[in-house]
């Protein structure tokens, strides 16, 4: 069973920019992205917005595999900034699960 | 099996609040490539390398060390390690690269004050005050040490009248130039990268080039600074004949480089696939990154030879 934390997304968001909700699910990001990650960004940002913070914590080093070298963000059509919201990703697994 | 990625995360952050750097190296080796320059102390503009080049051999060493821990029983003392690391620097005793190593990537910087100079542009140094960016701080997420380290790299610009700094690499160029704006209120340095300052110059070669080389953009050139039309302004007016790969300018491939601190395989992986892509068109390549190239190189072995577009550019246009 899922348990759900609806302020997850509270908890990943570093700042104003992040806007995993503009994501319309359109895949162009899975079929763009040179490390093939199937997970990120489309389901992964469902995960934060959705609360599924155990689901989110098994994608670790998906997380952490992101190139950020923003093939996917300047295709993206729906202007989601995949880059910082990788970034933020990042930084709650620094402060939320490593610790640092 | 890779390190553990948190306790990875820890020693770099560690290193930039504690020794403001990721990978602390020593005085002398981020000062040699200024030797016989004679370039003044700061300065309204100064020629600003954020120890990007500097730091590659170092890098190098440290991955092959850590590639042979992650397969070793070492690698379940990584969190030991980080305790250590508060206090000893330990990459100091992981990295000894030779001295030919070192030499050959204190190349790029002479090369580009040499082209500098050539252009008739006036700039100062920062010597030991040029401090890396915290680019893959800023990478890995660990944006409080980012934060107080901008915040030292500004001072230090400041202490020194600084206005423009002339960047070298385009990590160092984002940085300095789109991320701190964010990070630090009233920054107000001017950030040019020195293609950009070469483009703008207009000049005529010296002695011209031949050729087909094979241009490999980078990502955050490309896609985060928009500088894809001055390399090859520079290199075509330099006379080599450009070949494009199939993924070019805006829609280039990244060679792997920025998941190499902590996923090497993968990093060879997508530099083996980018080499490919080069060695198609070309049996010359050329980088514009310090990253790139080190990827990219090692992972072509003897098919193709890559080089730094400064060292084509100071082939043609020094006097």
């Amino acid at each position: 069973m899922t348990v759900l934390q609806p302020n997850l997304v509270d908890e990943v968001r570093a700042d104003e920019s992040f806007n995993a909700s503009a994501c319309m699910n359109c895949g162009v990001c899975t079929a763009i992205c040179p490390m093939e990650l199937e997970h990120l960004p489309r389901e992964i940002f469902r995960y934060v917005l959705l609360g599924m913070k155990e689901e989110l914590l098994q994608h670790q080093e998906t997380v952490f595999s992101c190139l950020l070298c923003k093939m996917c963000e300047v295709n993206c059509p729906a202007g989601v900034h995949i880059t910082e919201n990788v970034r933020s990703l990042r930084h709650y697994f620094d402060r939320k699960v490593f610790r640092i | 099996m890779p390190l553990p990625t948190g306790d990875t995360i820890g020693i770099l952050a560690d290193n930039l609040r504690l020794r403001r750097s990721v990978l602390p190296i020593p005085v002398e080796s981020a000062i040699r490539w200024t030797k016989g320059l004679d370039l003044p102390h700061g300065g309204e503009r100064v020629l600003y390398t954020g120890l990007m080049y500097q730091l590659i051999p170092y890098i190098e060493e440290l991955v092959a060390a850590q590639q042979k821990m992650g397969e070793s029983w070492m690698a379940g003392f990584t969190g030991f390690g980080r305790q250590i690391n508060k206090i000893l620097n330990v990459s100091a005793f992981m990295a000894h690269p030779s001295r030919d190593k070192l030499e050959s990537f204190d190349r790029v910087p002479r090369n580009v004050a040499l082209l500098l100079k050539r252009a008739g542009i006036e700039f100062g140094a920062l010597y030991e005050d040029d401090l890396y960016s915290g680019a893959l701080a800023y990478d890995l997420g660990a944006d409080e040490e980012l934060k107080e380290h901008a915040s030292k790299v500004y001072a230090t610009l400041k202490k020194h009248g600084v206005k423009e700094v002339v960047t070298i690499d385009p990590h160092t160029t984002n940085m300095l130039r789109s991320v701190y704006p964010t990070l630090l209120d009233g920054y107000d340095i001017k950030v040019r990268n020195y293609l950009e300052v070469l483009a703008e110059a207009e000049m005529v070669p010296n002695h011209r080039l031949d050729g087909e080389v094979g241009i490999h953009d980078s990502c955050v050139f490309a896609r985060y600074e928009g500088v894809t039309a001055q390399p090859r302004q520079l290199l075509e007016g330099a006379g080599l004949s450009l070949r494009e790969p199939e993924h070019a300018g805006t829609m280039t491939l990244c060679c792997g480089g920025p998941v190499e601190s902590l996923y090497p395989q993968k990093a060879a992986a997508q530099a083996e696939r980018r080499v490919a892509e080069i060695a198609a068109v070309a049996e010359r390549g050329v980088t514009m990154c310090p990253l790139c190239y080190v990827n990219l190189q090692k992972a072509a072995k003897d098919r193709i030879r890559f080089d730094d577009i400064s060292d084509y550019l100071r082939q043609a246009y020094e006097a």
